[in-house]
């Protein structure tokens, strides 16, 4: 049992998304839901993070900004897709300036599926992304990573 | 007594043979070594000195104030010649007031002098002694490198080195004569030289603001001078026989009689220390090559100033007059620190601190009770050295980057790391506990408690103080900021600045550890022997100091353990890819740079309304001391 | 006398009380926002989890600067604990601060570059208050150790009220509370991101938080001074006091340096000179 599960920081990012899951998670946020009692913290800053909640899909000016923020967070660290936009680019995937899912960038751990999804669903994509975590942080303690990294690498 | 003359007449010698020596080379092999020599005699000055207290020695009082006296006509009409070829008619109407009262002086009153005790050597001297000969000497040899340098930048600046040097150490020798003289007359004439001094060297690229800046601070410190004048024939007129021209015996003769002519020297000194409302010369003063700011106007001849306040502090001490201008100081502290942060050239940021800082050892002295002289000379002490690290490192870093202001020394830590290093540990010896400024201060706010009247200056320690934290921080974090990949450029720097800069540095860390030595050997029995009492930091916050100082040492070491195995990441831009020269798309696609600049706080902490208000004050201020003391008089 | 025994009580104990402070903080918080709230011992599983991640800096000297800040803080907390003279405590915490701007300026990021710019003004705006009290207990108990301020049978608040509040007001910005919470918060204010811990992560903001506690629990003790007379209404006081001040934080939002400095310097700065005054005034001192 790791403390990693017990107080679990989350990035929340709007790739394209139309705000419809963004508010949802937000929603997850405040009184009703208080998700504050699992310890979860939202804080804006990648370096602080562990969970990455992304919305949307991925278009050329998401991109680069996608991948900065994943490096930017320090292992371990799960990414949840919220929505279907984020799972598989949704309505828009056919689009020309939509490249698909959160998928096509970086690893996505949990799919939260819903036009939009609700808080429900994503408080249990959430606990469910708390168990890879711990398994990413026990399989870390076992092999842990060595040597001097170079920026960007994971 | 030899080594006093020698401290004073070696140089002076010296001084005389770089006035012929043109070659670079040959200058060299003689400053060097002469350097060592007057560092060498200082120390030994103090070995053999120490463990005395004061010793009066009877050297003849003519014809060394005749020669003083032909000399000082000589630089009277020197200056009336300059002041009329530059149309300056302050300059000209203050020389002619000076040399007018001078001559008023020498002829009806000096024939009947026959002061005995002209030269003498305390512990204060002693120390004094020690700054100008050690801090003094390796500003000289740091000249060397610098000027060649500032020559070659500087191909508009006619090259008048041999004349520079000249100045140089006819102001070490005659700032020897002035802590040495027990007679008033000698050291006003000394006081004067190292006016003189000032004024060519401020003067010395002889560009239009140069020379304005020379003449200002000629004129507010002719001002003091005359003042100077004033209270020396004040005392030739109350006594006739000379006897209180001598320093020790107008101490001693207590507030009845020494208050006036104090009150007149002081504001001699306040003068010459460039407190409020006379510290636009000292700031334009920074116009002057750097060795010049940092022997003179921060760690020597504005020393000069504060040391004969703090002689005069038993006479000023529970004075009305003594309140008064310690309330100057005070007001000066608060103000000059204030405006500091508004600056962003370096030069004039350590100008309005050392300000400052003097403004406070003036405000210490002014109250004058015994645990405040102690904060006042543990603050010049530690002021002196680690002012003069800061400007010498600024000089270097100037003559390589090409810059003074502190925006452009980002990344320094990379460019020059021992350089920043160094000016790190200026830089924190001026306001972080454990380092010498801070534990003057905090002697100066704990004897304050216990002063008359004390409440205020503590108040305005405790802002003042504050506010220094503020405008140092920011420069430290500056220079440890390194925005882009940056080539290292330290290789130029030449053997003997890195010499001199390593010893002040290590000055700085070592005379912090045995400050307390310093004062139980020298500071100590000097205030006992005038107060008959004395004051010391108690043993275990030594102790605790002592243990801080280690600490920090140490702990960079720490980051010896975490070479490995670290990851780096870029720094949080928002999540916009930040390339390693900090550049990021913004709208419309465009490429844009990251900027970041220190808050300067312009609209609180502005130069021109804190000036304003400055000079109003302590003009005021002074002008209420004036009519009092001519009210005594009359 | 300075004790070595409770500093080393302090340097062991105080991470444990100063985080139950900050558990009980935000089940406080969370209850006055009409929510459950995290268990209270949350601020130790946070520490915990930031310790189970991997060391990420932008420079390897941000290690230096945190650990320095930590060490020193402790330190700072440990004089304090043991007795030491309260000025030199005082210096002492200036000298932490310091390497946590520091560490701030280190990392290039414009978020830390201003929170660190912040954080100097929070510090200048609060210090010297934090001086005046220490001359406000000097005045009293005609001593500047802790132990003999602690010793004393003087009723310091009495004496010092316009001190207290001022104290109070500065508190605020000590603990980083809304509405002087500029430079970093441990809310959502996320206008400067985190500003002065922006760019620390794991162990570093891990020893960031101890360092705060260590902080607090010093904090709170020199609200126990003022009560030094009686132990248990000290307890009470530290207890309003601090409810006093998750109030304040909950009821404001964040607001400009330019109110923080006025109110810390103009504020509280008058109001406890005006009680030292008086206080000189009536000792029949050495004021006017």
């Amino acid at each position: 049992m790791t403390y990693l599960s017990k107080s679990p920081w989350i990035l929340h990012y709007d790739a394209s998304s139309c705000n419809g899951c963004d508010i949802e998670v937000l929603a997850a946020l405040t009184p009703v839901y208080d998700v504050e009692r699992f310890g979860i913290v939202n804080t804006g800053n990648p370096k602080h993070a562990d969970v990455f909640l992304i919305t949307g899909g991925i278009n050329s000016q998401n991109v680069e900004i996608v991948k900065n923020l994943y490096e930017q967070i320090p292992n371990p660290k799960v990414v949840v897709a919220i929505g279907i936009c984020a799972a598989s680019g949704g309505v828009f995937r056919e689009c020309y300036n939509v490249s698909g899912g959160i998928d096509t960038v970086i690893p996505v751990d949990v799919y939260v599926p819903g036009c939009a999804a609700r808080p429900e669903s994503i408080i249990d994509g959430v606990v469910t992304a708390l168990g890879i975590l711990e398994q990413k942080k026990l399989a870390m303690n076992v092999n842990p990573g060595t040597g001097k990294k170079s920026p960007g690498e994971t | 007594m030899n080594e006093l003359l020698f401290l004073i007449g070696f140089p002076a010698i010296i001084a005389i043979l770089m006035l012929f020596i043109h070659k670079d080379k040959l200058r060299n092999y003689i400053v060097i070594p002469s350097a060592v020599i007057i560092g060498v005699a200082s120390i030994w000055l103090l070995i053999s000195c120490f463990n005395k207290n004061t010793i009066l020695y009877a050297f003849p009082f003519e014809p060394a104030s005749k020669i003083m006296y032909i000399i000082e006509l000589l630089l009277a009409i020197f200056i009336l010649y300059l002041g009329i070829k530059y149309r300056k008619t302050l300059t000209v109407a203050l020389v002619l007031i000076q040399a007018g009262l001078l001559v008023f002086f020498e002829t009806y009153l000096s024939s009947g002098m026959h002061p005995e005790n002209n030269l003498f050597i305390d512990q204060f001297s002693i120390i004094m002694a020690m700054i100008i000969g050690i801090i003094g000497s390796l500003i000289c040899v740091y000249s060397l490198g610098y000027m060649d340098t500032y020559h070659k930048h500087h191909t508009e600046v006619k090259d008048r080195k041999n004349l520079f040097f000249f100045i140089l150490f006819i102001f070490l020798s005659s700032m020897f004569g002035l802590v040495f003289s027990n007679n008033l007359l000698w050291v006003f004439f000394f006081w004067e030289v190292t006016t003189i001094c000032s004024f060519i060297l401020i003067g010395y690229a002889q560009t239009p603001e140069a020379t304005n800046n020379a003449f200002l601070a000629l004129a507010m410190n002719l001002l003091g001078g005359v003042a100077f004048m004033v209270a020396l024939i004040y005392i030739g007129i109350i006594d006739p026989s000379g006897k209180l021209l001598e320093l020790n015996t107008l101490i001693m003769s207590g507030q009845a009689i020494a208050l006036v002519p104090a009150v007149l020297i002081c504001f001699a000194g306040i003068t010459k220390a460039a407190l409020m409302p006379f510290s636009s010369w000292l700031v334009g003063a920074m116009v002057a090559p750097t060795p010049v700011s940092a022997l003179l106007h921060s760690s020597t001849m504005v020393k000069a100033g504060v040391y004969i306040i703090v002689r005069f502090s038993p006479v000023l001490a529970g004075s009305l007059e003594g309140f008064l201008i310690a309330l100057v100081g005070g007001f000066t502290f608060l103000l000059a620190s204030s405006m500091a942060i508004s600056q962003s050239n370096a030069k004039k940021v350590l100008a309005y601190s050392t300000i400052a800082n003097l403004g406070l050892i003036v405000a210490c002295a002014g109250i004058g009770t015994y645990k405040l002289m102690w904060a006042a000379i543990l603050l010049i002490i530690f002021h002196s050295i680690a002012k003069s690290l800061l400007f010498l490192c600024v000089g270097t870093v100037e003559n390589r980057i090409g810059s003074r202001d502190i925006d452009d020394m980002s990344g320094l830590i990379v460019r020059m790391p021992k350089i920043a290093v160094m000016m790190f540990i200026g830089i924190a010896g001026m306001f972080l506990a454990p380092f010498g400024m801070l534990i003057s201060k905090w002697a100066a706010i704990e004897a304050f408690i216990v002063a008359p009247l004390g409440l205020l200056f503590v108040a305005i320690l405790a802002f003042g103080g504050s506010i220094t934290v503020f405008f140092w921080a920011k420069w430290m974090g500056k220079i440890i900021s390194v925005p882009q990949a940056m080539e290292c450029i330290e290789d130029t720097v030449t053997k003997e600045k890195w010499m001199v800069l390593y010893i002040l540095a290590g000055l700085t860390v070592v005379v912090c550890l045995i400050f307390p030595l310093i004062s139980s050997i020298l500071i100590e029995p000097f205030i006992f022997n005038i107060y008959g009492q004395t004051a010391q930091l108690a043993q275990a916050n030594l102790t605790i100091m002592a243990m801080m100082l280690f600490l920090l040492m140490i702990m960079p070491f720490s980051m010896l353990f975490y070479r490995n195995g670290q990851k780096y990441v870029g720094p949080y831009m928002g999540g916009m890819t930040t390339s390693p020269t900090m550049q990021f798309t913004g709208a419309m696609g465009t490429v844009r740079e990251t900027t970041m600049g220190n808050y300067y706080l312009k609209d609180y902490f502005g130069e021109d309304k804190l000036f304003m208000i400055g000079t109003v004050l302590c003009l005021g201020i002074l002008i209420f001391a004036v009519i009092l003391t001519a009210g005594v008089v009359l | 006398m300075i004790s070595i025994v409770n500093a080393v009580i302090y340097i062991l104990l105080a991470p444990i009380v100063g985080g139950l402070v900050a558990g009980i903080d935000r089940k406080v918080t969370a209850r006055m926002q009409g929510r459950v709230g995290p268990p209270l011992l949350q601020p130790f599983y946070d520490v915990g989890k930031l310790f189970e991640k991997e060391t990420v800096v932008v420079t390897i000297t941000q290690n230096f600067y945190v650990l320095s800040y930590l060490v020193f803080m402790a330190v700072s907390g440990a004089l304090f604990f043991s007795g030491g003279d309260f000025l030199l405590v005082i210096f002492a915490f200036t000298l932490s601060h310091i390497f946590l701007v520091l560490g701030a300026y280190a990392s290039y990021s414009p978020y830390s570059h201003v929170g660190a710019e912040r954080e100097l003004i929070q510090i200048i705006a609060y210090e010297p208050m934090i001086i005046l009290t220490a001359v406000g207990m000097y005045l009293v108990t005609q001593s500047f150790n802790i132990s003999d301020i602690i010793a004393s049978s003087v009723p310091v608040i009495v004496y010092l009220p316009g001190i207290f509040v001022g104290y109070l007001i500065v508190l605020t910005i000590k603990l980083r509370k809304s509405p002087f919470d500029l430079s970093t918060s441990h809310h959502a204010h996320q206008e400067i991101v985190k500003g002065v811990t922006t760019d620390f992560s794991g162990p570093n903001l891990a020893k960031i938080e101890i360092a705060h506690w260590y902080e607090y629990v010093v904090l709170l003790g020199v609200v126990y001074l003022f009560f030094g007379f009686n132990p248990i209404i000290a307890i009470a006081a530290i207890i309003i006091a601090y409810f006093l001040e998750i109030v304040i934080d909950n009821t404001f939002s964040r607001a400009k340096w330019q109110m923080t400095l006025k109110t810390a310097w103009l504020i509280a700065g008058a109001i406890g000179i005006v009680n030292l005054a008086t206080l000189y005034y009536l000792r029949g001192g050495v004021w006017l």
